[in-house]
Parts: structure tokens; C-alpha cells; sequence
């Protein structure tokens, strides 16, 4: 999966002629295995992918990752980034997670608070992160992933969350940093 | 029919085609610059330049279409939604990769200036005598002294920021102001300046991006997505710099989706009178004359037109008589060095995306030092703080996730190094028997690889890099060694070499055809050797010396 070739990437700051080359970007090197023909997300799931990302990165004193439109973002990345494996692996996470909320929580997923939802992807994200564990929930680590490069990306993130500045104008290698201050959007 | 008979003919509009451009017609030649691809016209034609990243679909990530469609552009950061169109798709022009070889082309006006990295170094006498003293190829016709007033020439021009360092491995130039280290990286070069007792230097990257105002220019502002083409016309490129000159002095004709099959050679003259052309958009044949023609179509494609040119009476090509046309291949080997985590500077952050990082000058086999391979390399990297993609497992979702992301992270540097490949007879390019493109014509297969000289080499690469950096006092050094593939560089060098004999080399020392003195190819297929320095700004030297010869020569009728 393309995650293990960007974990070596990031021992490698890629200079090309000086030039810093996206530390974002996933290099993929290999040939992609198909995708799932006609894959479409419905207006519900789409809705259902705006508070996985809205429990991922909420609304604080800046709006969180549902104004940003991010399970039209994730339903985009998944149809057209994607592979199958990772298409199937995706899939297999939206249900997961409607089922084990309900069995957890004892009501559905979409009637819950942001708050529940945000607990209970935070005890998948436990799972998920424990190596040793090969059956944890993948999936969690895809939607943590589109959830942050949808939301830092989005105009609201970039320019509201972060700090955006299309044209700095003069480069300045060493200023005074407070904390509390944003990070640069790019 | 439009005019078809011109004073000079220069094939391919990219850094060296555009600088052969400027400097013939500003010596006042009718000059036709043929460009194989699509117009790309300065500004207008620069669609994602100043788009935010909400504006593109996969926000710097690559759709499954793309990496289907692009199986070799896929292989390196090349493949990009945002400038997709401006590297040459594999699809219409293939090529054959007897050993692997990455291949990365621009084929539209201004090819790869739009595109390169605009580090700018020059070569000094230890490249230009390495190959001579060492016993390795043949010995370069020409020495630094040759070439520094040309340097002087197109730095001033093209404008070059960078400091002077008084370093005999690096000559100084006619720079602007250099643009500034960031905090880490001055401690990181007084550090190493230190430790290493003034044997090695952590300088900032040469660029070809201006620090103060040139004609039709403004200085650069600091976004760094130079490779979308820059409104500003802050970096030179054919399209900000030499190609408004050679227009300037009404004596240029562009030529777009114009291919130039072969040159039309005359044997009774020994010389040649004219290029034929195939239309991209049209398929027709079209024939153009000249006095002159440059060759500057990239190495292996000006090495490829010189192999279908005169096979008539060399069945190998104009140039082959010296059994070296297609040989030498060389690039740059690199993906290798170390990075580290800094400690401290928590209160100190910077303004501003510069389109440079650090370079560190070769510091291997000159002043004494000897190793057990020859020639060297240097370093390019940077410093900077992690922003929010950086990894940070133990953090909640919600709002302590999306708080601490938020905030920048900790210091880290890496440096990358860039080594010397030597010039090996036996690392080739040829034209496919079989194996055509879109146009019919012949393809090249690539047979080049790495040897034990640069194998020995990455070895330093590596453990000097981490060396450097704890010397430089970072925690947590590691090295990395990512694997090169040749070309991967993306400096594709020699299968033309200049030489001081024609039985062993192709170009003499003026960048003369030996078998056809009024071709010049000015590209990087002339290279007698690589050196470890980013070679663009020589290719440039090279072209205006050799547009100051030809155009003497010419008027002394010696043409």
C-alpha cells in the first residue's frame, strides 16, 4: 500500500534542483490494480462521510471538516485515487463503523452527538495504530488521512484554520514564532 | 509559402534553444527557432499558477487514470495534475529501456526551462581538467578560462542570486543578493564550518530566481510553485527571458509542433544546408534552409538528430565517423543522504516560501583529500518546521488533533546529495530498429547504468551527509538511500561529446560538428564530462560562446 512508500519518502527530503517537492504528495511508483467499476457514493453516504470527517476535525471557534464538504471530497479521492483493495477496504470501514457504533453506543451513528462519534473513532484510531494488531481497522488511518488533507487544503482550512498567504512577496528566514501561532497553510 | 530560407536555424526552444534565439538574432540574424511541441505563451498560458489548492481535484495527489496513463511519469515527483501537460507523455513518444531508464522531457516552447530546478552553478578547472589528468574519456577541449567570461555573460542576463564564496570548486559569479538561510541553517553552516576547520561549506542555493528587478521582470515573490510558470517572470525561463529578447529584435520566427527529423547534409560541401521537419498537428514534411543550424534539442534528442542525418554516407550519422555519437551517457546520481531532527528554535519560525534550499559544495578528492574513487559530489537540502501533515499518532481526534496539527511542528534538515557519473563508453543511446511514436519516427533505447566508481561514491554520499549533520549538533540522524535509476537526474548529458580529436569525439571546441562545421550542438549532449554541479547554467555559457563563433565565422565566410 502506498502508505509504506511514503513513510521511506519522508526519510528523503526530495530536492529537486533546491526545490522542496510536495511532502504531501503520495508517490506511488507501481502500477494500480483496477478500480471498482461505478463506484458512487449516495447523497446519505456522503453525508455519513461529512461526520466521520466533522468527528475527525470538528467545529471549534474555526468551522470543522463538514462546512469544508469533505465526504465530497473523500467520495472523489476514493473513486478516482483509490485502488480496489483500498476502494474495498474503505467500503468495509463505512460499514463497520455504522454497525460497532450502534452495538457500542446503542444508538445509530448519524443520530449520535459529535462528541460520541469522536469517541468512538478514537477507540478504532487505538486499534488501528497498534502494529502488532494486523486484523485493526485500516481504514480509520485512510479516513484520519483524507479527513486532514480535505480540511487543510479546503479554502475554510487553509485560510481560516492555518495561515494562507497566496504571495508572500519577501522571504524572511528567521522570525520570532509565539506560541499559538498558525502553521503555514503551504 | 511562407519564407523557408533564414540565417540560422535553432532546433528546440528550451534553455539552450532559447539563449542560441537571443544571442543570433541580437547579433542581427533572420533566425528560425523550430519547437516541437505546443506554444506555451508566458503568463497567459500559466493556468494554475496562482489557483489555491482547494482549486485542484487531488490536492497534490495523483488520480488512478493518471498513474495508468503515465507509466513512466509515475515513476518520480514529475507526475502532477497541475503540469501534466508540459512533460512529454510516454503514450505519443515512447522509448525503449534495454537497462531501466527514467525519462523525463518538456515538449512545448520553452521545454524544460519552464520546469527546472534553476539551481545554477559553474564548472571550474578541476571539472574541466578531471578527465585529462585522471586518464578517463578524452580530455575537454576547452578550460574554465574558456568559458568564465560566457558565464559572466548569461548570469547577468538570466540572473543568477547567490553568494560569493571564493571557492576554487565553485567559481563566484555576477550574482544578485542571495537569498537568505533560515536560522537553522546558518547555525547548521557555522557549525559545520567549524568541525570540519573551514573544509567544507553550507552555502545558499544559486539560483535562477531573481532578487532585484530585471527588464520585464519582477523580483521573486516567494511562492515557490516556480514549475507552474511564474506571472512574475521571477525565474528564467525561454518564455521570461530569452525569448521576449530574440522577439524584441524582430528577427526571430517560433515555429510550434515543428519536429525536426534530420538535417539535410550536402556531401560536396561537407556541411548542411537545411533541416527537414515533420508537422506535429499535420504530418506534412516541410524543409527549411539555413546558414547555420544549433542543435539544442535536449542531449538525446539532438544526439538523435545527428543519427538520421547523412546515413547515406555514415550509416550510423552525421558524427559517428568518431565512434562516440550516442555514447557517454551520463546524468546525475542522487536520492541519498541523511536528515535529522533540530533541537531548540522553538521560538523561532520563517516568512515566506523560498524556491531554494542550501548546497554544499564538493569537498571530496580536491585539496588533498583522496578516496578510493574519483571525483565528487555536493549536497542540496534545507531546514524547515513540520507543518500539518506531520505524523502525530498519540493525539485524539477532535479538537486536540485538529489544535496541535495547527500549530507548527519541530525543526528537522535533510540534505540530498548529487554525485559525479563518468563518462563510459559503453553507456549508449541508439535509434529502435522497430519501435516508432506517434510520427512514425524511430525511438531511442536507452542501455546506461552506474559503476563501481559511483557505487564507491554513495557510500560518502550517505555517511558524509550524516556526518555533516552531527557535526551540526541534530538528533536523531538518519541516512537514506532511496536507490537512483539513471536519468532519474533529470540531466541527461554527453552522446555528443566536444573533444580535441574527431576520431574521439563529435564537437570540437567551438561545439562544431567535426564532419559538418556549420552544426553546432549546444546542449547537454556536448558534455566531455558531468561534473557534480546542476548543469543548465553551463549549457548556456556554452551556447552564447559558441553563437559569438559561429556568427565571426560567418563573416569571415569561414561558414
Amino acid at each position: 500500500m502506498a502508505m509504506n512508500r511514503r513513510d521511506a519518502l519522508k526519510n528523503m527530503v526530495l530536492m529537486m534542483g533546491g526545490t522542496m517537492v510536495g511532502a504531501n504528495v503520495i508517490l506511488t511508483g507501481c502500477a494500480p490494480e483496477d478500480r471498482i467499476e461505478g463506484l458512487d457514493f449516495s447523497d446519505s453516504e456522503i453525508a455519513y462521510m461529512d461526520e466521520i470527517g466533522e468527528a475527525i476535525i470538528p467545529t471549534t471557534d474555526t468551522p470543522g471538516a463538514k462546512a469544508t464538504g469533505i465526504g465530497v471530497f473523500m467520495a472523489t479521492m476514493v473513486r478516482e485515487t483509490y485502488n480496489k483493495e483500498q476502494q474495498e477496504t474503505w467500503i468495509r470501514g463505512l460499514n463497520e463503523i455504522r454497525d460497532g457504533f450502534k452495538k457500542e453506543m446503542g444508538n445509530d451513528f448519524m443520530s449520535g452527538t459529535v462528541e460520541q462519534r469522536t469517541e468512538y473513532l478514537n477507540s478504532l484510531n487505538r486499534k488501528g495504530r497498534d502494529i502488532e494488531n494486523e486484523d485493526g481497522p485500516q481504514y480509520i488511518n485512510m479516513m484520519k488521512d483524507l479527513t486532514l488533507l480535505g480540511y487543510f487544503t479546503s479554502e475554510i482550512g487553509a485560510t481560516q484554520q492555518l495561515r494562507y498567504v497566496e504571495t508572500p512577496g519577501r522571504y524572511d528566514g528567521c522570525t520570532d514564532y509565539t506560541v499559538g501561532d498558525k502553521v503555514w497553510a503551504i | 509559402m511562407a519564407n523557408q530560407e533564414y540565417d540560422a536555424i535553432v532546433v528546440g526552444s528550451g534553455i539552450s534553444g532559447g539563449w542560441a534565439a537571443k544571442e543570433l538574432t541580437e547579433k542581427g540574424l533572420k533566425v528560425l527557432l523550430l519547437e516541437r511541441g505546443q506554444n506555451v505563451e508566458h503568463v497567459k498560458d500559466y493556468h494554475t499558477a496562482t489557483i489555491g489548492p482547494w482549486e485542484t481535484n487531488y490536492r497534490g495527489r495523483r488520480s488512478v487514470e493518471m498513474i495508468e496513463n503515465h507509466p513512466v511519469l509515475r515513476r518520480d515527483y514529475v507526475l502532477n495534475e497541475l503540469n501534466v501537460d508540459w512533460w512529454a507523455h510516454e503514450s505519443d513518444s515512447p522509448y525503449v529501456e534495454e537497462k531501466p531508464f527514467d525519462w523525463y522531457r518538456g515538449y512545448q516552447v520553452g521545454g524544460r526551462s519552464l520546469l527546472w530546478g534553476r539551481q545554477s552553478y559553474r564548472l571550474g578547472d578541476i571539472d574541466f581538467e578531471a578527465n585529462a589528468k585522471e586518464g578517463i574519456a578524452v580530455d575537454w577541449p576547452i578550460r574554465y578560462k574558456d568559458l568564465a567570461p560566457w558565464y559572466s555573460h548569461v548570469e547577468k542576463f538570466a540572473g543568477i542570486s547567490g553568494s560569493r564564496d571564493g571557492l576554487a570548486q565553485l567559481p563566484d559569479g555576477e550574482f544578485q543578493p542571495p537569498m537568505d538561510m533560515n536560522c537553522v541553517e546558518k547555525d547548521v553552516a557555522a557549525r559545520v564550518k567549524d568541525h570540519f576547520k573551514g573544509s567544507r561549506h553550507v552555502t545558499i542555493g544559486r539560483v535562477a530566481n531573481i532578487t532585484q528587478p530585471l527588464e520585464g521582470r519582477t523580483n521573486c515573490q516567494y511562492r515557490n510553485k516556480c514549475w507552474l510558470g511564474c506571472p512574475f517572470g521571477a525565474y528564467f525561463s525561454t518564455q521570461s527571458s530569452t525569448l521576449p529578447a530574440a522577439m524584441k529584435t524582430g528577427n526571430l520566427t517560433l515555429r510550434p509542433w515543428s519536429i525536426v527529423h534530420k538535417l539535410i547534409y550536402d556531401k560536396d560541401s561537407q556541411r548542411a544546408t537545411g533541416v527537414e521537419v515533420l508537422d506535429a498537428e499535420t504530418n506534412q514534411t516541410v524543409e527549411y534552409k539555413a546558414k547555420i543550424i544549433f542543435l539544442c534539442a535536449s542531449a538525446f534528442n539532438s544526439t538523435a538528430i545527428l543519427m538520421r542525418t547523412a546515413t547515406d554516407i555514415w550509416p550510423e550519422g552525421l558524427g559517428s565517423s568518431s565512434g562516440e555519437l550516442g555514447h557517454n551517457v551520463m546524468d546525475h546520481h542522487f536520492r541519498l543522504g541523511a536528515n535529522g531532527k533540530v533541537e531548540g528554535f522553538d521560538d523561532k519560525y520563517y516568512y515566506g516560501r523560498r524556491p531554494t534550499g542550501i548546497y554544499i559544495p564538493r569537498f571530496r578528492n580536491i585539496n588533498g583529500d583522496k578516496r578510493d574513487y574519483v571525483r565528487g559530489f555536493g549536497y542540496q537540502g534545507a531546514a524547515s518546521r513540520q507543518g500539518w501533515s506531520r505524523e502525530i499518532a498519540e493525539i485524539n481526534f477532535g479538537a486536540p488533533l485538529k489544535d496541535a496539527i495547527s500549530e507548527p511542528g519541530p525543526w528537522s534538515m535533510g540534505i540530498t546529495a548529487f554525485g559525479e557519473i563518468l563518462p563510459y563508453h559503453e553507456n549508449t543511446i541508439k535509434l529502435s530498429p522497430d519501435v516508432k511514436d506517434k510520427w512514425g519516427m524511430s525511438v531511442l533505447v536507452m542501455n546506461a547504468e552506474i559503476k563501481e566508481n559511483e557505487m564507491k561514491m554513495r557510500q560518502d554520499m550517505m555517511n558524509d551527509a550524516a556526518e555533516m549533520l552531527e557535526a551540526a549538533g541534530l538528533k536523531n540522524v538518519s541516512k537514506f538511500d532511496s536507490g537512483y535509476t539513471m536519468g532519474q537526474g533529470i540531466h541527461e548529458m554527453g552522446t555528443a561529446r566536444m573533444g580535441r580529436d574527431p576520431k574521439s569525439s563529435v564537437l570540437n571546441g567551438n561545439n562544431q560538428v567535426w564532419d559538418a562545421k556549420n552544426v553546432f550542438v549546444t546542449d547537454g549532449a556536448a558534455m566531455t564530462s558531468a561534473a557534480a554541479q546542476n548543469p543548465s547554467l553551463t549549457y548556456m555559457a556554452m551556447t552564447a560562446r559558441a553563437v559569438d563563433f559561429a556568427v565571426r565565422e560567418l563573416k569571415n565566410r569561414n561558414l
